[in-house]
């Protein structure tokens, strides 16, 4: 497998990044150069084998239904790059 | 409409319902509506860098309780995945959803339209955390985030496509909307956004097997909204077919003011939502003690109790069906049988004058004074002979405007009824008296002078009277 | 003696007893980090006023009858900046997060707290732990007190680097990959990884949370023994929190390991390793033979997946956990965008540096449509199959031994253009973090003058096992003595 620019077009888009033409070549360069050593697994036979989500067997971890108080406005607000009172600010989704 | 002939409509619906649980899914903020904007927020549900979820059991019950409650196969072992898109409502940029291992599966509901009876199935029930809601300012060029809403508990409920007419969706979802009201684990309120419904819907020619291209609809505000949009986009989707053309697999905004269905095409990319299982939570294992745990904390539901309405209680399928059609009328109609036997009665008064009086005021049943004690005690004041039926219309109207125990109406605006029989003679003498050519014409064999004179005689007892004696006495002396 | 170097024990007669204060150890951390770190480079944030402020209620509660009591009273300690602290400046050192003040503190933060260390700042970081060499930092490199013209590795390497030049008396670090112990190996210290789910997460900046562990980086194993203490056990604010007795740590440091079964993996020694690190190695073993202990070679046949499955489930997760990195509720904000995805785009791609970019497109791609069969799933089998090669081994060894690292550490610039190569310098601690499991560096000698670090591996949740065959190693060397000349 081999990804294109176009793919690296595709998954910056899904990720929300923005890449000049110079980081697109590079990216493309080094993903596939990733993704090929990534390649190895595919040499082992998983048929069977679980997959691991958690190393842990936990299980049932919940909490009673129980408020707490808040943090409130204010400290939602502190680190708002944008606010109007008391709430974030942004641009429309398109123009 | 030539189309309804041509074509049969196929509909799935996505129904969100959120939980009333008192804390959201996976912080301790409060679940509470209408809060000042983001005052009901922790670093949790703000997605601030390093939080992580815990999760709400009774979130997990509930949601439970309403899969079972919809004939759904409980999972053994449920987990949660993170669905990943950007957009302001979903702080984390992922919201925690369930991809593969949904709390239920395989339900049903059963619904009636136009007297039959049709089965609709339920592929999946899963939970989820609800979204924040954005303000559009400026003109549309901006928006203001409040993330209060975040992380209320939702069940996502969507049905197989077995809904074939607009009336069948809005049945579906008046029946859905009622067992999760019986269920207690939900408010149902459309106008506060606690249920909320998607429409998937496409035409096919009759007869054929394969499902035709899809739209899938959304903004849509109430029951009649949905039915209004589905049927709007049933005619529009067999127009473009009749041209022969292809219906567009695509999103359509109903737009109430407008009445149509809007492309959003251009304003949606095509989604990957990288789905993975999110290594913030744990697996759930269900097992049998827990199910049956919350199943004996089910109620007993709509089709249940109209079916004891109609076998024990001698009730119409119709008049049980209407009864049972909402929880709080039928706790009301329960509430009434507590009072007197006569299910009958009761149920007559609450089909007749009570819904019609919700109808025109269009209040709900608990923003009305009257009570099921009051509606059960006036039918018993009836039974005793205590008040005719011509003073229970005046007693109930009075109920419905002050809430008073009917006794207290009765005692307030002397409305007992009169059963003395030398009070009542007084008054048909009087009236015999002075109505000589009723009395002759009556003598004469013409019967309905007698009628004229049963009036008179009630007119004069102002309505008090009671008529069955006033009848007879009249008949004694008259034949006499 | 400089201060740091005194035992903790000593460190807290010597409070009790009015001959120091908790503040003159502020004090001394804060004059060593005046003389050394612009050269070192190891702190992003310092807080030098809140420190100052509770070392003086320290030590005025300590003139009362009853004194304090706190397993780490009055030890300056320095934080990873990737570990959540109210009010006190937390940038992962990402320039996405620049002037970000936490809301509030994460759990090991509260614990240090209740364990009454002080703490001094936040500390350098590859950006958001992503990387080996603090050269991922957008501020400032870190570099490696033994020779400053090399990396203190990472990501971690603030936190290790900080230890090593003494300026702190302790540090926080934490590990996904082998983020504490490399460091710990390049800087000469001790970094624990503790198993996962020991040590809270809540309040860790997100990386891969499958495998993230926060730890301590420490001069010697005792202490590393007693940090620990102060920081595990259960979390209700953690699901991943294991709910486990918390064992008494700091007992089990008898210097004993006779009898002890070490499995030496011969995939930690082959193609690759520096001869130097390698010799260190034999020479640890030889001298855990003279105390005792038997070791044997073993195999752990799936190694060589290692890298592979962890660089696809580590960015997959990163690409989700980093997405809430969107301009919109804080962090950069990009100026002037078009519409709402113009500043998503704008304000990620000029608040994130090419790791940190690179990372999450390696991760969207791993999971995105199509793909997710063939990577990430692929990588969760092969990760159960490294897990099953370490149950196996160490149900017939009490400890697996190797190196920290195949090599000392590099020079400044050496790799960053390489990120592949970069990424097999973690083949000897990656593979324990995706089986979990705990382990240790501890110095091991010095190659060309630098540091080695001997890497000791345990049972989940035996961490006493791994601290005393640490510990008694330690008893026999002066390794952990060696001070870099700054």
């Amino acid at each position: 497998m081999s990804i294109t620019i176009k793919d690296v077009e595709h998954v910056a888009n899904l990720a929300r990044l923005e890449l000049s033409e110079e980081e697109k070549e590079q990216f493309t360069g080094q993903l596939n150069a990733i993704l090929n050593y990534a390649e190895k697994l595919g040499e082992l036979d998983t048929s069977g084998v679980e997959p691991t989500t958690h190393v842990l067997p936990i299980t049932n971890v919940m909490r009673e239904d129980e408020p707490r108080p808040s943090t409130g406005v204010d400290k939602a607000m502190r680190n708002a790059p944008d606010e109007d009172e008391g709430q974030f600010r942004v641009p429309a989704v398109l123009e | 409409m030539t189309q309804a002939t041509t074509y049969e409509t196929v509909v799935g619906l996505e129904v969100h319902v959120e939980l009333h649980t008192k804390s959201k899914i996976f912080c301790g903020c409060s679940t509470s509506f209408g809060a000042p904007p983001n005052t009901n927020t922790c670093p949790i549900c703000l997605g601030h860098p390093g939080v992580l979820p815990v999760l709400n059991r009774q979130a997990v019950e509930y949601a439970m309780k309403a899969a079972m409650a919809l004939n759904c196969e409980i999972a053994d072992v449920s987990k949660f995945d993170r669905k990943n898109y950007f957009y302001p409502d979903s702080p984390k940029a992922y919201q925690i959803s369930q991809y593969d291992q949904p709390i239920g599966e395989h339900g049903w509901i059963d619904i009636e339209v136009e007297g039959q009876t049709k089965r609709i199935g339920i592929t999946r029930l899963h939970l989820e955390e609800d979204a924040g809601k954005l303000t559009h300012v400026d003109g549309g060029y901006a928006s203001l985030v409040d993330l209060n809403r975040v992380g209320t508990p939702l069940i996502e409920i969507v049905s197989e496509p077995d809904i074939r007419t607009p009336e069948e969706a809005k049945a579906y979802l008046e029946k859905l909307k009622a067992i999760m009201q019986y269920c207690d684990v939900s408010d149902v309120k459309m106008e506060e956004g606690s249920l909320r419904c998607d429409a998937n819907i496409s035409l096919r020619p009759w007869g054929q097997e394969q499902f035709g291209t899809r739209a899938e609809l959304k903004n849509m505000n109430s029951f009649r909204g949905v039915q209004r949009g589905l049927e709007y986009e049933q005619w529009r989707q067999a127009e473009v077919l009749d041209r022969g053309e292809a219906v567009v697999q695509e999103t359509r905004r109903w737009d109430e003011a407008q009445g149509k269905t809007i492309s959003m095409r251009g304003k949606e990319e095509a989604h990957d939502y990288r789905y993975f299982p999110d290594p913030d939570l744990v697996r759930i294992h269900i097992d049998e003690e827990w199910k049956s745990a919350v199943r004996a904390d089910i109620p007993e539901l709509p089709d249940a109790r109209q079916r004891r309405y109609m076998d024990e209680l001698g009730l119409s399928a119709y008049d049980a069906g209407v009864i049972t059609s909402t929880k709080a009328i039928s706790d009301f109609f329960e509430e009434s049988l507590s009072y007197t036997k006569d299910a009958k009665a009761v149920a007559n008064w609450i089909m007749g004058d009570l819904l019609g009086y919700l109808n025109a005021s269009g209040l709900e049943l608990d923003a009305a004074k009257i009570t099921g004690q009051g509606l059960g005690e006036m039918v018993e004041l009836q039974a005793k002979g205590t008040i005719s039926s011509k003073i229970a219309k005046t007693v109930f109207k009075a109920m419905l405007e002050s809430g008073k125990r009917p006794q207290q109406i009765v005692e307030e605006q002397g409305l007992v009824q009169i059963s003395d029989e030398g009070a009542i003679g007084a008054i048909v003498d009087e009236v015999i008296a002075a109505n000589p050519q009723s009395v002759d014409d009556y003598k004469a064999g013409k019967d309905k002078a007698i009628g004229f004179l049963v009036g008179q005689v009630m007119k004069a007892s102002r309505g008090k009277a009671n008529p069955a004696m006033v009848n007879k006495l009249l008949q004694e002396r008259l034949r006499g | 003696m400089a201060t740091f170097d005194m035992r903790l024990q000593d460190i807290h007669t010597q409070l009790r007893a009015g001959e120091l204060s908790a503040v003159e150890l502020v004090e001394a951390s804060l004059r060593r980090i005046a003389q050394t770190d612009e050269r070192i480079g190891a702190f992003l944030t310092l807080d030098e006023e809140r420190a100052r402020q509770s070392a003086a209620a320290l030590d005025a509660r300590l003139r009362q009858p009853g004194g304090e009591q706190g397993l780490l009273l009055g030890l300056p300690v320095g934080i990873k900046d990737n570990i959540s602290t109210e009010g006190l400046a937390t940038t992962c050192a990402s320039r996405f997060l620049q002037g970000f003040t936490p809301i509030y503190d994460a759990t090991v933060v509260h614990k240090l707290a209740a364990a009454q260390a002080v703490t001094i700042g936040k500390l350098n970081m590859d950006e958001f732990a992503m990387g080996g060499s603090n050269e991922n930092s957008a501020y400032r490199a870190t570099r490696n007190p033994w020779d400053v013209t090399r990396v203190p590795g990472g990501s971690s390497g603030g936190s290790a680097a900080a230890v090593a030049a003494g300026q702190v008396y302790f540090a926080l670090g934490s590990d996904t990959g082998g983020s504490i112990r490399q460091p710990a190996s390049y800087c000469g210290v001790v970094g624990l990884k503790p198993t996962y789910g020991l040590v809270s997460r809540y309040g860790l900046v997100a990386f891969a949370s499958s495998l993230d562990q926060i730890g301590p980086i420490t001069k010697n194993v005792e202490d590393a023994a007693y940090v620990l203490q102060a920081i595990a056990g259960y979390d209700e604010r953690d699901s991943t929190s294991a709910n486990v007795d918390i064992p008494d740590y700091v007992s089990a440091l008898s210097g004993e390991v006779k009898g002890m079964r070490i499995g030496v993996p011969k995939e930690y020694l082959g193609a690759g390793i520096d001869p130097a690190v390698k010799e260190a190695v034999m020479e640890a073993l030889r001298v855990y033979e003279s105390m005792g202990a038997e070791w044997e070679e073993i195999s752990l046949p799936h190694t060589e997946y290692a890298i592979a499955a962890y660089y696809v489930l580590a960015s997959s997760e990163a690409s989700s956990n980093l997405a809430r990195f969107d301009g919109v509720r804080y962090g950069v904000r990009a100026d002037n965008p078009d519409n709402l995805i113009d500043l998503y785009r704008k304000s990620r791609s000029q608040g994130f540096g090419p790791e940190v970019k690179r990372r999450i497109m390696l991760g969207t791609y791993a999971l995105s449509s199509g793909y997710y069969d063939a990577y990430y799933l692929k990588a969760q089998k092969v990760r159960t199959l490294i897990k099953r090669d370490f149950d196996e081994a160490l149900s017939r060894y009490d400890v697996i031994i190797g190196p920290t690292a195949p090599t000392p550490a590099f020079r400044i610039g050496e790799q960053i253009g390489d990120p592949l190569t970069m990424y097999l310098n973690d083949i000897c601690t990656i593979p324990v973090s995706l089986a979990g499991v705990p382990a240790i560096s501890v110095p091991c000698g010095l190659a060309d003058g630098l540091p080695v670090g001997l890497q000791i591996i345990g049972k989940a949740f035996d961490e006493r096992t791994v601290l005393r065959a640490a510990h008694a190693y330690e008893q026999h060397t002066e390794y952990h003595n060696l001070r870099p000349q700054l």
